[in-house]
């Protein structure tokens, strides 16, 4: 049994059923990588394991255990488990860099202030945001802001951690030091789930890649394999035309 | 606690109540329609008028918008016989719903008219309309389409209005409501039911209010 | 005409007569205030209880929408006759004031509820997704990320509403509370003129009316330009 399975999952966004039989399993320290046209459930996909959607058929099972997302206790502890970095940013507009950071791990986690705000300085130090740690989300460019989002998201000692397009909001200058960051958090051997259009990068950094398309899974396998070397016709086609660009 | 609802007693009351409720759209339609026009009046002149001009009618709209309706009614009802103008109450009801009524919709039509976009000018322009064009093509819908929500929210407020004419003794569907009050003695019941019908009859209007603003105007809305 | 208005002007304006119209102006304004507070206190729990989520809360958010769109529909005349003859019925021995007050309450609240759920919906849901995620309860997310967005777009309209409320309040004069509007008509039927009698009126919720209208004005411009 794999660290994560995902079994034949279901489920839609909004009126929509967009995942359409999901099967996926994560090793731990495995950085997965998702690609595939819009539209395809890749975000859906990750919304689903946080429980933002509720599946309606399918499983997913975290280290053996089904989670059942209709039961409050079931699904929070699953939340623990993950972190999810939106490509929206969604930080807190209300609060600074460092309050993001620490809000959840001090009132939802229940842990020591001082004790947070230490790894929350070393966190936002890691992202190369030192000296941002007081300013408003507002304050900040898109790409800090998604470091910030990056460091509130490791805050909260996730085991896993869900990337959904963090640099399709991005101006391209920035995407590099969003990267830069996973890399380094690669290197470190967290697992991790990404949802990139970034192909050069899903390359250097996964070591699984998985297309979707119309909601169900085509092609899986390493990343050289699925990107340079498709099998499927589908896979073929949308290939060639990231490719062509 | 020992009062016992009796609502049987009230039920052959209801048509007579809603004669009233019709009473109380007519006053407001009225009223309405009288203010549309001070309105548009007032607008015109706080935005193309002269100095003194626009003093005046700000007077009339702060006036007006920062004292009770109520009290209004009741300076025309008791002063105006005193400088010879013999009003039914009726009548003194609509003139100072009108009156009202006149400076709120100034405010908002004014807002309305404002809110044309110089942008929308030029381009009208640099496509080559007349301005006669212009008024029909462009202004008047975009004016119609801003201006629906605001006055369609303010008559309906307007309806709940006119339920203070019972205090002149004008049988709407309030003063028929204490009509029948007096005649049952059934308070809860009456009251109940008066404030249901007001309920329905806002419902109903809003609802009206809101498909015609869809299918005329494009303006999107909710009922609730 | 004019005349006899000047001549009454100082048998109008007694001491008394000005104490009098003092302590009506008093009252007003403690019934819409402490009836606002109350109300407003009561409308913000009401938007809070609509957002318990499930089907189990589902009698509950019925209820209270049912109860914000009642009271927003009903004239406050007919709404102060209900409660009047509610506490009568039910030989509740409570002040005309009280019964006034209790309409108020009501009336503020539900219109409360509606401004105050307009304020949370205009958070945009992407900061809710971000703190449920986080598992945060609802509690928490209103406390840490709804609220200290959603009160600059919830205080204008509240403080709009409490001073439109003030004049809202002149019908309380009709079960015989000795607001404002009650001592025009006192007057009125002691038998001075009614231009003065009901003119003093007019002009003191005038006075109490367009500086709270200009201080309204000037607090939502200093919110729009204010920061965190």
């Amino acid at each position: 049994m794999s660290y994560l399975n995902i079994e034949n999952l279901h489920a839609s966004y909004g009126h929509n059923l967009v995942l359409q039989g999901i099967d996926i399993s994560v090793e731990k320290g495995e950085i997965v990588s998702l690609i595939g046209p819009s539209g395809s459930g890749k975000s859906t996909l990750l919304r689903a394991l946080v429980g933002l959607t509720k599946p309606h058929l399918g499983a997913v099972r975290l280290e053996g255990r089904r989670i059942d997302y209709s039961n409050k206790r079931s699904l929070r502890e699953a939340r623990e488990h993950f972190a999810i970095v939106f490509q929206q940013y969604n930080l807190f507009q209300n609060m600074t860099a460092l309050k993001n950071v620490t809000i959840a791990p001090v009132k939802v986690k229940k842990r020591k202030a001082e004790e947070v705000e230490k790894e929350a300085l070393t966190l936002l130090e890691k992202v190369g945001l030192r000296d941002k740690i007081h300013s408003y989300p507002d304050e900040l460019s898109g790409g800090q802001q998604q470091r910030v989002a990056i460091a509130r998201a490791l805050a909260f000692r996730p085991n896993i951690l869900l990337l959904d397009e963090i640099t399709s909001a991005l101006d391209p200058e920035l995407v590099k030091e969003v990267l830069d960051t996973i890399r380094m958090l690669a290197r470190e051997g967290m697992t991790m789930l990404i949802v990139s259009h970034e192909m050069a990068f899903v390359r250097e950094v996964s070591s699984k890649t998985v297309f979707m398309d119309e909601g169900k899974v085509v092609e899986i396998g390493p990343p050289d394999q699925v990107l340079n070397h498709p099998r499927t016709p589908r896979a073929k086609e949308f290939m060639a035309k990231i490719l062509r660009h | 606690m020992s009062y016992t609802v009796h609502f049987n007693l009230v039920w052959k009351y209801v048509p007579e109540l809603l004669n009233g409720a019709v009473l109380s759209f007519q006053i407001a339609i009225l009223a309405f329609l009288g203010g549309m026009i001070i309105g548009l009046a007032g607008a015109s002149v706080k935005i193309f008028g002269g100095r003194l001009l626009r003093g005046a009618v700000q007077a009339y709209v702060s006036f007006f918008m920062n004292t009770p309706q109520l009290v209004q009614i009741y300076f025309f009802f008791f002063a105006l016989p005193q400088a010879g103008i013999l009003l039914t109450p009726y009548q003194a009801v609509l003139v100072g719903m009108t009156l009202n009524a006149g400076a709120y919709l100034t405010e908002i039509q004014r807002a309305g008219f404002l809110s044309v976009r110089k942008s929308e000018l030029e381009a009208a322009e640099t496509l080559g309309m007349s301005l006669p064009q212009t008024i029909w093509h462009v202004i008047f819908p975009h004016i119609c389409k801003v201006l629906f929500p605001p006055l369609s929210n303010h008559y309906i407020i307007m309806t709940l209005g006119t339920s203070m004419a019972a205090i002149f003794g004008v049988e709407e569907l309030t003063g028929r409501a204490f009509n029948v009050n007096a005649i049952t003695f059934r308070s809860i019941e009456v009251f109940i039911i008066t404030a249901g019908i007001y309920v329905g009859i806002t419902i109903l209007a809003s609802a009206i209010l809101v498909f015609a603003g869809r299918w005329l105007f494009r303006v999107k809305g909710k009922v609730f | 005409m004019i005349e006899s208005l000047w001549e009454e002007i100082p048998r109008f304006f007694t001491y008394y007569n000005c104490v009098f119209l003092l302590e009506a102006t008093a009252r007003t304004l403690t019934l819409t205030g402490i009836g606002c507070l109350i109300g407003f206190a009561l409308g913000f729990y009401l938007a809070v209880a609509r957002l318990y989520p499930g089907m189990m809360f589902l009698p509950l958010r019925a209820g209270i929408i049912f109860y914000v769109e009642f009271f927003r529909r009903v004239p406050f005349l007919v709404t102060l006759m209900l409660i009047f003859f509610f506490c009568q019925g039910f030989r509740l021995e409570v002040s005309v004031f009280t019964v006034a007050l209790i309409t108020v309450c009501l009336i503020a609240g539900s219109y409360t509820a509606e401004i105050v759920r307009a304020g949370f919906e205009s958070v945009h849901h992407t900061q809710w997704e971000a703190g449920e995620v986080m598992n945060f309860s609802l509690g928490q997310k209103l406390r840490f990320v709804v609220i200290p967005q959603a009160w600059k777009v919830i205080l204008p309209p509240a403080f709009s509403f409490f001073i439109a409320f003030i004049k809202d309040t002149a019908l309380a004069s009709q079960i015989g509370v000795v607001e404002l509007t009650y001592v025009g008509k006192v007057f009125n039927n002691k038998g001075f003129s009614p231009v003065l009698a009901f003119g003093a009126i007019l002009v003191l919720y005038y006075l109490i009316s367009y500086p709270l209208a200009r201080f309204g004005v000037w607090m939502e411009k200093r919110l729009v330009l204010s920061k965190h």
